[in-house]
């Protein structure tokens, strides 16, 4: 009963998030059994290929919400956050890589493909422990974490903010980039990690796992979420929204002003390390692409598009952006670019505050009309 | 005329020895009253038997007579044939089934012949390699030093091995300052092999220092096994003393490719110093409009495709306007609602440059475009034989060293860059005394942009012209103007040529991408440290 109220007392006043919720919830409902019970000539039957799209807009739905943890309510524009994200599930694609076993093209019991290829002898020292799903999971949101806090303890403490945050924070993610590029770094080079065949036991290919994953990927997204309110609305929350809007000032009255950002910084990074290799499962590949800056922007226009310092105009934008996006690559893929560069400008000129800010202006509109 | 036959003479001795004396020895007396005129004896090319032929060809050389020089080229190409029907040798060039045929010597044309109708003069591999010397020994008379000294070097480059004092003869009637030098670079060469070790170690003195690829073999062969020590020392010496050479040289070339690598990164930079630095505006659009100037060249060279080695010339004004449109357009389309609010800018601008690369890719295609290189461009400007300068990084130094004092000019003493600043430093206060800040906005990001544009006319003569052209630039321009201090000119002049250089001294040790990653990760740790780079401006103005 306790979490009962926890959860009611955190949604208090946040319509927006009990709705999202709600169609999270329902979704997780809906999407297995539809998947699974429906016969596949029924109207009704939801494919595999649209489980395994939502349950991937699902992790980028987490991945908004960890930018605009750190951007909506910190102030903080990182254009990194793809890196974070791609550190996570490259954890997740280690650990279903040394799943593989014995199963590779080559054979090999203990090395995974890439490895016998570069005629390697033994497991590099980092690969070690990967085999294990709870420390590969762990390692997946620490080493992000890892990252973020001692980016963000330099940074902040040298009280680097704004544009040049956001740049060097794009620097660092091409700096990443060019480095996983590498095939002597021991993560695949160019190709990345991928072939894998299951995970936990189970099988990646069977529809179970799949409605499974994406059932585990929407309850996440919904911790998270209450996770990440309950967070902006306690007295810390306050505090990192002072912050945002005034931190010459804060620092004035006393408080700490680069701990408060350095631990926004690091939680943001570790729910976009859960993201990613929430993501990899269901896309069956990592490799170093997801570190191009280019990804790491468009995160920026989900949470933008959607509303930003709202959390659940984050997790809509993600979606509604992912949905087009595919859509539009489908249909016409030259037109795609165009349409996401005017989104772009469109938002930025014209919906400062988002959808979401949008459609509270059109209610607040008819109410004063009415 | 007694050079003349030295020269001929000692190019035979030297070079001819082993390879033709066996024929010389068996058609004696057909070479001592061999007939003098040039057509005489080539008419009897047509007739001689195999082994007679290099016999002939001597005695063409050693004639008096200027055309003999392009009909022994002939040959070497294989080009002289014989008619089967008038046994008249004549020069003769395939055309698919056809023969083109004309006369050997005064060139006549004869009209085209089936393939049938002529046999082939046979050259060899040893008379080819005779006819290169003796076309050699021809150019060593030449009235051109500069055919002289090739002549000589490619005699040198040959190994000469006999007699020295054939080529001290040569020297002595030398009057060329570089053709004595190579000459006596060649004696020398040949004295390294002597059986005097005074003379051994005479030569090492005079090529101690020397480039040569073939001379430092030589000298690397006395060091190793010279039965005297004291000429083994002394090579050892002299090998070290051309390490070291080698190794300076070396360093002038890395110097040389930082250099050039700064001039590019500067003028990808410079046009963000202006619109980001002065103006404070992220304009993440600014790669691409340094490949839309790229793409300025493209088309320039396209319209005029007769005059390619001047179309840079025509291209840099036309991208400096085509980019520096573009510019005013998207300053005074978007970015203008949009100051004051620089992440949004941020990301409006890199709204465009996602529309502008999605363009080119519909315009023109989503390949790289073809851009030539002009006559004047292309090559290398060679200093010796470890040290080149390519003319393209070259010129493309010289232009960024132009442009970035053209503009350094202009914002100092014209009046449109003295508003520029006025704006920059204090808006309103410029608003009060009657500066139009909205014109000079305009103009000032249309001035950054056309530098882009600018920029994208060297690039394009560096690398490949393509959709992704800007995207591999946008970084390293911020992490230059970054680097050096926003808002300060000549922080993103040295920022550029310190890490233009730092990155080609890194990267024999730590290989390209390493390089890169690590001058990346030494500017964020730079930042962290010295948030205001490395010419921080000062004064109240520019505390937000």
């Amino acid at each position: 009963m306790q979490s009962k109220s926890f959860i009611i007392e955190t949604l208090q006043g946040d319509t927006g998030g009990r709705i999202l919720i709600a169609v999270l919830l329902a979704s997780c409902l809906i999407f297995p059994v539809f998947n699974l019970f429906v016969p596949e000539s029924s109207v009704f039957h939801i494919s595999t290929y649209l489980v395994t799209l939502f349950g991937k807009y699902l992790c980028f739905a987490l991945l908004a919400l960890a930018l605009d943890l750190a951007w909506g309510y910190c102030g903080i524009l990182s254009l990194g956050h793809g890196a974070f994200f791609a550190l996570g599930g490259y954890g997740m694609g280690m650990y279903l890589m040394r799943q593989i076993g014995d199963r590779g093209v080559y054979g090999d019991p203990l090395l995974p493909d890439f490895m016998v290829f570069l005629n390697w002898t033994e497991l590099p020292w980092y690969w070690n422990g990967f085999n294990n799903f709870g420390f590969a999971m762990l390692m997946a949101a620490f080493v992000p974490g890892l990252l973020a806090f001692v980016f963000g303890w330099l940074a902040f403490r040298s009280r680097v903010t704004g544009v040049y945050l956001s740049i060097i924070l794009q620097a660092l993610t091409y700096a990443l980039m060019l480095a996983f590029f590498r095939n002597e770094m021991g993560f695949g080079g160019n190709n990345g990690l991928t072939d894998f065949k299951d995970i936990v036991g189970f099988n990646l290919q069977s529809d179970v796992t799949r409605a499974v994953l994406f059932v585990i990927t929407g309850l996440i997204l919904i911790f998270v979420y209450l996770f990440c309110r309950h967070i902006v609305k306690s007295k810390f929350g306050r505090v990192v929204v002072s912050i945002r809007d005034a931190e010459s000032r804060m620092r004035f009255i006393g408080y700490k002003v680069e701990n408060y950002k350095t631990s926004v910084f690091v939680l943001s990074a570790l729910i976009a390390g859960i993201a990613g290799a929430l993501y990899v499962p269901f896309v069956g590949i990592i490799n170093p692409g997801e570190f191009a800056p280019l990804n790491s922007i468009e995160i920026v226009i989900w949470v933008a598009i959607g509303g930003r310092s709202t959390l659940y105009g984050a997790v809509l934008g993600a979606i509604l952006v992912n949905y087009a996006k595919t859509r539009f690559t489908a249909v016409l893929p030259e037109v795609w670019l165009f349409a996401l560069g005017g989104l772009f400008i469109f938002v930025t000129l014209f919906l400062p505050k988002g959808l979401v800010g949008f459609f509270s202006d059109v209610k607040e509109k008819m109410r004063k009309k009415a | 005329m007694q050079r003349v036959v030295l020269i001929l003479s000692a190019v035979l001795v030297l070079f001819g020895l082993s390879g033709t004396l066996s024929t010389v020895d068996a058609q004696p007396e057909d070479i001592l009253q061999a007939p003098s005129s040039l057509e005489e004896i080539v008419q009897s090319l047509a007739t001689a038997r195999r082994n007679e032929i290099p016999a002939l060809v001597e005695n063409i050389a050693e004639l008096e007579d200027l055309r003999r020089r392009a009909f022994l080229e002939s040959m070497l190409e294989g080009q002289i044939y014989f008619t089967r029907e008038e046994q008249r040798v004549v020069r003769a060039v395939r055309i698919e089934d056809q023969f083109q045929i004309s006369d050997s010597l005064t060139g006549e044309e004869l009209g085209l012949v089936g393939t049938r109708a002529v046999g082939r003069v046979s050259v060899n591999n040893s008379l080819r390699r005779n006819l290169r010397l003796l076309i050699a020994g021809i150019d060593l008379e030449d009235e051109e030093p500069g055919i002289r000294l090739s002549a000589v070097e490619y005699l040198v480059s040959q190994a000469a091995t006999e007699s020295r004092e054939l080529l001290l003869q040569l020297r002595s009637v030398e009057s060329d300052d570089s053709v004595s030098l190579a000459i006596e670079e060649g004696l020398a060469l040949v004295d390294l092999s002597s059986e005097d070790p005074l003379l051994r170690s005479a030569a090492l003195d005079q090529l101690s220092g020397n480039l040569n690829n073939t001379i430092r073999n030589a000298i690397r062969q006395v060091a190793e096994g010279d039965p005297d020590p004291d000429v083994q020392a002394k090579a050892e010496d002299a090998l070290s003393s051309i390490q070291n050479k080698v190794e300076l040289y070396g360093y002038v070339q890395t110097l040389f490719f930082g250099l050039s690598l700064g001039s590019v990164l500067l003028l990808a930079a410079i046009g963000l110093a202006i619109t980001f630095g002065v103006m404070g505006v992220i304009n993440l659009a600014h790669g691409e409009l340094i490949m839309l100037g790229a793409y300025t060249t493209y088309v320039v060279q396209q319209t005029f495709p007769n005059s390619i080695e001047v179309s840079l010339l025509i291209a840099v004004p036309a991208a400096f306007i085509v980019s520096g449109l573009f510019g005013i357009a998207i300053e005074r389309g978007i970015i203008r609602f949009l100051y004051g609010r620089p992440l949004e800018t941020l990301l409006a601008t890199f709204g465009i440059s996602l529309i502008l690369q999605q363009l080119v890719r519909t315009v023109f295609s989503p390949q790289n475009r073809p851009v030539s290189n002009p006559d004047w461009m292309s090559g290398q400007w060679q200093l010796n034989e470890v040290l080149a300068f390519n003319y393209n990084r070259l010129y493309i130094l010289i232009f960024c060293i132009i442009v970035f004092a053209l503009l350094s000019l202009l914002l100092k003493k014209t009046r449109l860059g003295i508003e520029v600043r006025a704006v920059a430093q204090n808006r309103a206060m410029a608003k009060a005394i009657g500066v139009r800040s909205g014109w000079v906005d305009a103009l000032t990001f249309g001035l950054g942009s056309g530098l882009a544009g600018i920029a994208g006319v060297a690039l394009s003569q560096l690398t490949n012209v393509g959709p992704n052209l800007g995207q591999a630039y946008i970084v390293d321009s911020f992490m230059v103007v970054v680097f050096g201090g926003v808002g300060n000119l000549w922080g993103t002049f040295y920022g550029s040529f310190i890490l233009g250089i730092t990155n080609k001294i890194m990267e024999p040790w730590a290989g390209a991408v390493i390089a890169k990653i690590l001058i990346l990760v030494f500017i964020i740790l730079f930042i962290q440290k010295q948030p205001k780079g490395l010419f921080p401006q000062k004064g109240r103005g520019m505390e937000e």
